[in-house]
């Protein structure tokens, strides 16, 4: 870990205003990810700027109908409230698939949003990573990929999102509410908020230097049935090999996200039209240009089959 | 005390402390985190500074220069010392990988340099600033590539496990063309790390000459001896102190880089030095265990009756290294007339392969006993039923040795009985539970029984406290307990009146722990030096011809005297060893058990749970049944692990472990494990020492895999013969979906 200055602010205005006087400053919340990166230096802010105390840890309901979570709201918290295991269980149920208990009481909204891949070779500081050190080469590429990215990958990064919060969020359409070093604050549809590798892998979001996110607002309840399923080799604290977040109407209609498979949260909206005629359709669309591994090709037919368990289950 | 004919009978069959399931006597210590790790010795000596090891970053090839400017500069540095300081250490007589000196990179996160400063944070923040220049060095990393040219080879795991490099009786390849009914397969098992909780870490301190290292290490004797050879200097030097372990499952069994580095670090610090070797390099720095490729043939008649059977596997090391000993148990488990066995192994560049839980065997039963039903299902005969028609009493390859205690039989047919094995559809794949595809398995177990000896010494205060001091350790097995149940049944004492001191190299040198051998042979060293302490108490009061000892009284020709009054005028020491004679070799010493396992896969995703387990054991005498329960289970959720999800992923381009650390190596958590029983028959092996016992720390891991596969095929009539069994492995046979 290499030494850095630490400050607490109070306000978000003071978040932000922090931000503006240091560039190359990181927010630090629960740190259940963050704190790990810096003791291996793959991280390493000069200044931390605490912001467990600026509030932002409600969660109310919007004009719309939707609900607003404070992007300090604790996992934890998040999964357990009443409005979201009535409305929005998806949500719910991806937030206790991930992690442990323990981290789940750290962990914020915000930040599990924020999550860097679990990659093993961005975590190897002997191996090149575009993401960690941009244009030092990709080791995972042509090396042990069993967890990687199949889908929206390129030449530089074929690294995953870990969350399975996100997931969920892109299935519900989430909005990132933000507020930038200067003041001035902007709404981020989730779909626009993680970004593919593309050659700039070190970039995982649309975030500007030194923005703030404040709170995810989820639209108003969609109903159907809800389902999340996470795919893995043990039974719990694993990264997903695949997931699906998905809503299912009674007229067949619904919505899938898929975690596991690519660098962000992976929906083809015109996938979703398939659903009618089964996963194999869908997985199809949504898989539509996948670029897998000899280790990790094994993610095609998986999704289809996942989809597939949560299609039967919605039928029955 | 000469142990060279089998035992009679003795105070420990009385059985009122031995035998109980006596809780831990260190459990307090444990579950309040007062007992003292390693790393958390912060009393033992002031001013500890500390240290960091850097690991390299090529498998093989050689550093040209280290740029240390920056890292010298770095606050708070005290000294660090490059592996170019130096020239190469020599090798102890246990490990076969160099741990420090030179410019030759053997493997990769070998230990180049320690940094050595006044916080852990300095420590480590300094050593990545340490610039280093390789000249990297092509390397042999493909297991499949080289096996293709491995000579025959030969060993020892050193752990009870072993074959020559081929080994024939009678006419295998004639019978086995002959036979009616054959199977020939492929399996592979994967390199595993031991992933125990505690990482291996010291603290090292000069005083002159003389080193004391506070350590995490099974083998107290092996590894005072190794550090010694490693530095240089004379065993009478070194002192090592080990008294709690936070598990080692072999990982242990030898000194480590965090030993002699510190030891090196303190010396150019002139300050103790404490070092933990960090979690990621520990998979690569270390050793682990070697990944096999076996090809099992199994001939049979009709009548279940197998006429031929030969197992031969491939594992690497580096050079001079041994093979994983994959085939040891098939020369004893199963009669057969014509056999083959043979090892191969390939030299390679990857780090040092050695112990590992029941090395050799434990890989080996993972693909013998798939074969095994691989061979019963293309019998038609149910493979509980198979095994049994197969048992041997005696030694296949010499049947005038016969097995000191064998109840393979019984343990199976008691499993079938209680885990309700008649349940089963033979038919693979027809049993549904809603989305789940449901089947059991079946596999035996099997652990050779390993004698050494073993020495402890016994004191008797005059408030008629025994305490025993001996080097042995406890890696989390209940070590202390079974040692204080020892004394307190041949002294006569409730247990309350034992303390028993562990891990210090000043002590009498014990067997140690490894190889489940640690409680028969610990106990009987107990034993022997409570003997003498028994004579020494009757001569000092005057007690003559046949002496009991109950209830803290000593009692003879009609007197009665309390145990304490014989140390009223001084404390009385015995001290004594417990050594063998030729008992194992006349007769074939092994444990044996029955592995069930009934599991569960996704129809849908081919995840794989597990439902139910069960163990039947016969290990001779169970000093505590807790205990051994605790050692079973653990070992079974081990094999649950082997089985299911533990792999070392090899990077085959720079030859490395990818993934190291504890999120990306997976072992089962406590949700993939539902429900384990555990039977132990009644049993004493009076071949095996006046204990009468043997071990079941790895008997209760070998045969699982093999349990959790052949329940795998049972549930979806897929058999996958690479492990570990991911669903990866299962989806393009699994049924089609809707």
């Amino acid at each position: 870990m290499r030494p850095f200055t630490y400050q607490r602010v109070s306000s978000p205005a003071e978040a932000a205003a922090a931000a503006a006087q240091m560039p190359g400053a990181k927010f630090i919340a629960g740190g259940t990810n963050l704190l790990d990166l810096m003791k291996l230096q793959i991280e390493a802010p000069a200044h931390l700027i605490d912001v467990n105390a600026i509030g932002l840890d409600r969660i109310e309901k919007t004009d719309e109908g939707g609900l607003r979570i404070g992007a300090l709201v604790r996992n934890t918290d998040l999964a357990a409230h009443k409005k979201v295991r009535e409305d929005y269980a998806m949500l719910s149920r991806a937030l206790l698939a991930g992690a442990s208990g323990q981290l789940r009481n750290k962990a914020t909204t915000a930040g599990n949003l924020l999550q860097r891949t679990r990659c093993p070779y961005f975590y190897d500081t002997n191996q090149p990573c575009n993401k960690r050190q941009p244009g030092s080469g990709c080791a995972a590429i042509g090396g042990y990929t069993r967890q990687l990215a199949v889908v929206g990958v390129s030449d530089a990064c074929i690294a995953t999102h870990p969350s399975d919060m996100a997931v969920a969020m892109r299935a519900l359409d989430a909005t990132v509410e933000t507020v930038k070093p200067n003041g001035s604050s902007r709404r981020i549809p989730i779909a626009d908020f993680h970004r593919l590798p593309g050659n700039t892998p070190h970039i995982d979001t649309n975030l500007q230097a030194g923005e703030l996110i404040t709170a995810v607002t989820l639209p108003k309840p969609i109903g159907g049935k809800q389902y999340y399923r996470k795919v893995r080799d043990r039974a719990s604290y694993a990264f997903a090999l695949v997931s699906i977040a998905a809503v299912i109407q009674r007229d067949g209609s619904g919505r899938v996200a898929v975690g596991g498979i690519a660098h962000k949260p992976w929906r083809v909206e015109t996938a979703e039209a398939e659903l009618p005629r089964g996963a194999k359709a869908v997985a199809a669309r949504l898989l539509a240009g996948a670029r897998p591994t000899e280790d990790n090709g094994f993610k095609i037919p998986l999704v289809e089959r996942t989809l597939g368990a949560v299609l039967s289950e919605a039928r029955a | 005390m000469k142990f060279d004919t089998p035992a009679g009978a003795n105070p420990i069959d009385r059985m009122k402390v031995v035998g109980k399931p006596t809780d831990r006597i260190d459990g307090k210590l444990k579950t309040t985190g007062t007992a003292p790790y390693a790393y958390e010795r912060h009393d033992v000596v002031p001013n500890q500074a500390y240290g960091y090891v850097l690991g390299s970053a090529i498998a093989k090839g050689r550093i040209n220069r280290f740029d240390l400017a920056e890292a010298k500069a770095a606050p708070g540095v005290l000294a660090i010392v490059t592996t170019l300081d130096m020239p190469r250490l020599k090798r102890g007589q246990q490990n076969i990988a160099y741990l420090f000196g030179g410019a030759a990179i053997q493997h990769y996160h070998q230990a180049i340099a320690i940094v050595v400063a006044e916080t852990f944070e300095q420590a480590r923040a300094a050593t990545a600033l340490i610039r280093v220049d390789y000249a990297r060095e092509r390397g042999r990393f493909d297991l499949a590539t080289e096996a293709k040219t491995a000579p025959l080879f030969g060993g020892s795991s050193g752990e009870g496990s072993s074959a020559p490099p081929i080994e024939r009786v009678g006419n295998f390849e004639g019978a086995f063309e002959a036979a009616p009914v054959k199977v020939d397969s492929v399996y592979t098992t994967p390199d595993e790390t031991h992933a125990m909780m505690e990482p291996h870490a010291t603290i090292a301190a000069w005083e002159g000459e003389k080193l004391t290292l506070w350590t995490s290490n099974q083998m107290i004797a092996w590894s005072k001896g190794d550090v010694a050879i490693n530095l240089g200097i004379s065993p009478k030097n070194v002192r090592l102190d080990s008294p709690f372990i936070g598990g080692g499952f072999g990982g242990k069994l030898f000194v480590r880089s965090d030993a002699v580095l510190a030891a090196i670090g303190a010396k150019a610090a002139k300050r103790p030095v404490k070092l933990a070797l960090s979690r990621p390099i520990i998979a690569n720095n270390t050793t682990h265990r070697p990944a096999t490729i076996q090809r099992i043939r199994i001939g049979a008649n009709r009548d279940g009756k197998i006429t031929a059977i030969a197992h031969e596997s491939t594992s690497g090391n580096l050079p001079d290294g041994k093979p994983e000993t994959a085939v040891s148990q098939t020369k004893l488990l199963y009669a057969g007339e014509n056999r083959l066995i043979a090892m191969r192994l390939a030299e390679m560049d990857l780090p040092e392969g050695n112990a590992m839980r029941a090395p050799g065997e434990a890989p080996g039963m993972m693909a013998l006993e798939v074969a095994m039903d691989e061979a019963a299902e293309q019998l038609g005969i149910d493979p509980v039923e198979f095994r049994i028609r197969n048992d041997t009493q005696f030694d296949p390859e010499d049947p005038k040795r016969r097995f000191s205690q064998r109840q393979l039989v019984e343990c199976l047919r008691q499993g079938a009985t209680r885990f309700g094995w008649s349940r089963r559809n033979p038919k693979p794949a027809q049993i549904r539970d809603g989305r789940w595809l449901v089947g059991m398995g079946v596999a035996a177990g099997f652990r050779n029984n390993l004698l050494m000896k073993s020495a402890a010494r016994v004191r008797l205060d005059g408030r008629g406290i025994v305490t025993v001091e001996t080097d042995m350790t406890d890696i989390g097995t209940g070590t202390y307990t079974i040692l204080a149940q020892t004394a307190a049944e041949m002294m006569g004492l409730p247990i309350e009146r034992v303390v028993v001191k562990l891990g210090d190299s000043d002590f009498p040198v014990s067997a140690g722990s490894g190889g489940q051998w640690g409680a028969n042979n610990s106990t009987a060293g107990v034993y022997a030096a409570c003997v003498k302490l028994r004579e020494q108490v009757a001569q000092r009061l005057g007690l003559t011809g046949d002496v009991d000892f109950t209830d803290g009284q000593v009692r003879a020709g009609g007197r009665s005297v309390a145990l304490a009054d014989a140390a009223r005028g001084g404390e009385l020491v015995a001290e004594d060893t417990i050594e063998y004679g030729d008992l194992d070799k006349t007769q074939q010493q092994s444990t044996f058990a029955a592995h069930f396992v009934e599991a569960a896969v996704d129809a849908f995703t081919g995840e794989i749970r597990v439902r139910r387990m069960l163990a039947v054991c016969a290990a001779g005498r169970i000093l505590n049944p807790k205990a051994a329960r605790s050692q079973v289970i653990g070992a079974m959720t081990m094999g649950v692990g082997a089985a299911l999800m533990e792999e070392l992923a090899v990077d085959k381009r720079f030859g490395f472990f990818v993934n190291h650390d504890l999120a990306t190596y997976e072992v089962p958590v406590h949700a993939d494990i539902p429900y384990q029983e555990v039977i132990f028959l009644d049993e004493v092996d009076p071949m095996s020492s006046p204990m009468k016992a043997k071990g079941v720390g790895e008997l209760g891991l070998c045969g699982v895999g093999g349990a959790i596969a052949n329940a795998v095929h049972n549930a979806t009539g897929i058999r996958v013969r690479n492990y570990p069994i991911t669903l990866d492995k299962l989806l393009d046979r699994l049924p089609e979906i809707a």
